[in-house]
C-alpha cells in the first residue's frame, strides 16, 4: 500500500505558505470597511479628477486655467495661506511653552483638559456666532477696552481678517495644545533629570534635551493644525469678509459648485485644495525625517 | 471625574503640602503661562456666555446685560425652524452613522490589528487619507456624485458622505484597542472546543464592548458636529442642526439673532451633555488624535 502524497513534503500548501505571512481568511474582515472608503473617497475622488478635466470651455486643463486666469480666485490661494500659516504657528507655538511648564501632574490637571475640549466640540459654526456677538463693536470686550481706556472708538474685530483668525485660535489652540501636551508626556523626566545633574539649567535642558525630542511630534502638530486652518470655511463665510479679504479657497470651491453648479470648476478647485495642501504636508513630513526619531524613554 | 473632585476636600487649601504647587506661584515664567491660558479661558467664556445671555434677553444694545429677561425665544426658534424636525433628522444621521461605520470598521480594525500581511501599509494609508484631507475638499467631488446618483439631499446622502471620516477614526481607535487583547486569550478559548461563533459571543464581544462604546461616543460628538460634509450634501429635510445654524446666520432675511442664539444655545446644551457622556468613558487627548502619527 503507497501513500501518494499530494504534495512533495518539501512544499507546503499555498494556503499555510500564505498564513504563514499572515494572509488567512481573517483578512476578510478588513474588506467591508475598505471597500466603503473606496467607494466613498476614492472613487468620488478620482471621479472629481477626470470631471475636473472636463470643464464646459477651455480644453483638458480650462477649469485649472480659468482658476489661475481670474485674479480673485487666485488670490484665494494667498489668503488661505496667510490665514492657516499664522493661525498655526501661533497655536503651535503658544502650546509649546504652556504644555512644557505643565508636563508635571498638579491638581484640576484633568479638569482643564476637559474644558479645553470644549471649544473643540462647539464647532466652528457656533463659535462664530459667539465671535459675532462678543467681539462686536457692541459686544462685551470692546465695552472691556473702553472701560480700561485702551480704546475710544469700538476696535474692528470681526467680519475681517482678524475675526477669522481670533475663530481659527479658539477652536485650533485646544487642539494643538492637547496633541503637544500627549507628545511632551511621552518624553521620561529622567532625561532632564540627567541633564539637571550634569548642571544644565532650564534653558538648556529646553534647548538640548527636550525641544529636539518634541520636535518630530510638533511638526505632526503643525500639520494637523495646519489641515484644519486650511479648510476654514463656516467662520470664513460668518465672521469673515467673505468676498474681500477672507476669500479662502474653500469658498471659491464651495461658490463654484454648489452655488454656480459648474461641477468641473469645483472639483478643480478641490483638486487644487488638495494639491497645495499636500505639498505643505510632505514638506514639513520631509523635514521631519530628518530628525531623531528614536525612543524617547516615556510612556507614549 | 470624581478624582478630580474629591482631592481638593482632602487638602485643605492653606496647608497644601504640594512644594512643586507652590514653586508655581513664584516663578514670572508660570504668571505668564496662567495668564495666557486665563485669558484664552476669559474669551472662551466670554464667546459662549454672550451667545446664552442673548437668546435669554428681549432687547441687548450697547449695555453689559440685556434690557429684560424673557425665553420665548426659545419657542420662536423652535416654531421658526421646524427645530422638532431637525432635531429628530439630526439624531436619526448620528445613529446611523455610529451604528454602520462601528458595523464596519471594527472586523477591520481587528484584523489590522491581529494580523501582518503584506500592502498592510496600504491598507492603513488607505485609511488614514480620509482623516488627513480636509473634509471640504473631497466633500465636494463626493456631493457631485451622490447628486448623480440622487443621494445627496436625503438622509441616505448625507450619512453616506459622514460615514467617510468615522470609519477610519473607529479603526484608528480600535486598532491599539484591540491590539492590547491578548490573542492566548482566544486561543484558550479555541483549545477548550469553542467555535468561532462562540469565540466571537462570548470571548470577544465583551472584551471589545468598552472600546466600542468608546469609539462610537466620539463618532457621535464628531458626527453631532460635523458641519462641512452634512452640509454639502443635505437637502431641505436632511439638514442636522448645526448646518440649519449656518444656514439661520448666512442666509439673508429678517430673523432675530436672538431666536439664532436659542438654537445655538440648544445646539450647545446637547453637545455638552453629549461630551460629559463622552469624558466618563474616553480621555481628552483621545477626541483629537486624528491618526496615528
Amino acid at each position: 500500500m503507497t501513500v501518494v502524497l499530494p504534495q512533495s513534503p518539501s512544499r507546503p500548501a499555498l494556503r499555510h505558505r500564505l498564513a504563514e505571512r499572515g494572509v488567512d481568511r481573517t483578512l476578510l474582515l478588513v474588506l467591508p470597511g475598505a471597500l466603503a472608503v473606496i467607494a466613498l473617497f476614492c472613487y468620488p475622488f478620482l471621479y472629481g479628477l477626470q470631471l475636473s478635466f472636463q470643464p464646459a470651455s477651455g480644453g483638458v486643463l480650462g477649469a485649472y486655467h480659468a482658476f489661475f486666469s481670474e485674479p480673485f480666485a487666485r488670490k484665494s490661494i494667498w489668503q488661505t495661506f496667510s490665514l492657516a500659516i499664522p493661525a498655526s504657528l501661533i497655536n503651535v507655538g503658544v502650546s509649546v511653552p504652556i504644555s512644557y511648564r505643565m508636563r508635571r501632574d498638579f491638581r484640576g490637571k484633568r479638569l482643564l483638559l476637559a474644558l479645553l475640549v470644549v471649544p473643540i466640540t462647539l464647532g466652528t459654526v457656533l463659535t462664530a456666532e459667539g465671535i459675532l456677538e462678543f467681539y462686536g463693536p457692541a459686544g462685551w470686550f470692546n465695552h472691556t477696552l473702553n472701560l480700561l481706556g485702551l480704546a475710544s472708538s469700538p476696535v474692528q474685530l470681526t467680519m475681517n481678517y482678524t475675526g477669522v483668525l481670533l475663530s481659527l485660535i479658539i477652536s485650533g489652540f485646544p487642539f494643538a495644545y492637547l496633541l503637544t501636551h500627549s507628545y511632551l508626556s511621552g518624553i521620561h523626566p529622567s532625561l532632564e533629570k540627567a541633564a539637571s545633574t550634569l548642571g544644565a539649567d532650564w534653558w538648556q535642558r529646553f534647548r538640548h534635551i527636550t525641544f529636539p525630542l518634541l520636535l518630530p511630534g510638533l511638526m505632526t502638530t503643525f500639520c494637523l493644525s495646519f489641515v484644519m486652518a486650511f479648510a476654514v470655511f463656516p467662520s470664513a463665510m460668518m465672521v469673515g469678509d467673505p468676498d474681500g479679504k477672507t476669500h479662502v479657497i474653500s469658498i471659491e470651491a464651495y461658490e463654484a459648485a454648489l452655488e454656480h453648479f459648474d461641477y468641473a470648476q469645483g472639483c478643480a478647485d478641490a483638486m487644487i485644495m488638495t494639491v497645495l495642501m499636500l505639498v505643505v504636508i510632505v514638506a514639513v513630513t520631509t523635514l521631519r525625517s530628518r530628525l531623531y526619531s528614536g525612543s524617547t524613554g516615556g510612556k507614549g | 471625574m470624581s478624582a478630580v473632585l474629591d482631592r481638593p476636600a482632602t487638602a485643605a487649601p492653606g496647608t497644601d503640602p504640594d512644594a512643586g504647587r507652590r514653586r508655581i506661584a513664584i516663578k514670572p515664567g508660570a504668571w505668564i503661562t496662567w495668564g495666557v491660558l486665563g485669558f484664552f479661558f476669559l474669551n472662551l467664556l466670554g464667546v459662549i456666555v454672550t451667545v446664552l445671555l442673548n437668546s435669554f434677553g428681549s432687547s441687548w444694545f450697547r449695555s453689559w446685560l440685556p434690557g429684560g429677561w424673557t425665553g420665548h425665544w426659545y419657542s420662536d426658534a423652535w416654531s421658526e425652524f421646524s427645530l422638532g424636525q431637525v432635531l429628530w433628522t439630526t439624531v436619526e444621521v448620528t445613529f446611523l452613522v455610529v451604528l454602520i461605520s462601528l458595523v464596519l470598521a471594527v472586523p477591520a480594525s481587528y484584523a489590522l490589528a491581529r494580523r501582518d500581511f503584506p500592502g498592510k501599509k496600504l491598507v492603513m494609508g488607505l485609511f488614514v487619507l480620509p482623516i488627513l484631507v480636509p473634509p471640504i475638499a473631497y466633500g465636494i467631488p463626493l456631493a457631485t456624485v451622490l447628486y448623480k446618483f440622487h443621494l445627496a439631499g436625503s438622509v441616505t446622502g448625507v450619512v453616506l458622505a459622514n460615514l467617510v471620516p468615522s470609519i477610519p477614526f473607529v479603526v484608528f481607535t480600535m486598532t491599539p484597542f484591540i491590539e492590547q487583547i491578548d490573542p492566548k486569550i482566544e486561543a484558550a478559548a479555541r483549545m477548550c472546543g469553542a467555535r468561532t461563533w462562540t469565540v466571537l459571543s462570548r470571548i470577544l464581544a465583551p472584551l471589545l464592548l468598552p472600546g466600542m462604546l468608546a469609539a462610537g461616543i466620539l463618532v457621535l460628538v464628531r458626527t453631532f458636529g460635523m458641519f462641512e460634509l452634512t452640509f454639502l450634501t443635505s437637502g431641505p429635510t436632511s439638514q442636522t442642526l448645526i448646518v440649519t445654524l449656518f444656514s439661520a446666520v448666512n442666509s439673508a432675511g429678517i430673523r432675530s439673532t436672538q431666536s439664532i442664539d436659542a438654537m445655538a444655545v440648544i445646539y450647545t446644551g446637547t453637545m455638552a451633555v453629549l461630551l460629559l457622556i463622552a469624558l466618563r468613558f474616553v480621555n481628552p487627548t483621545q477626541l483629537v488624535a486624528r491618526s496615528t502619527d
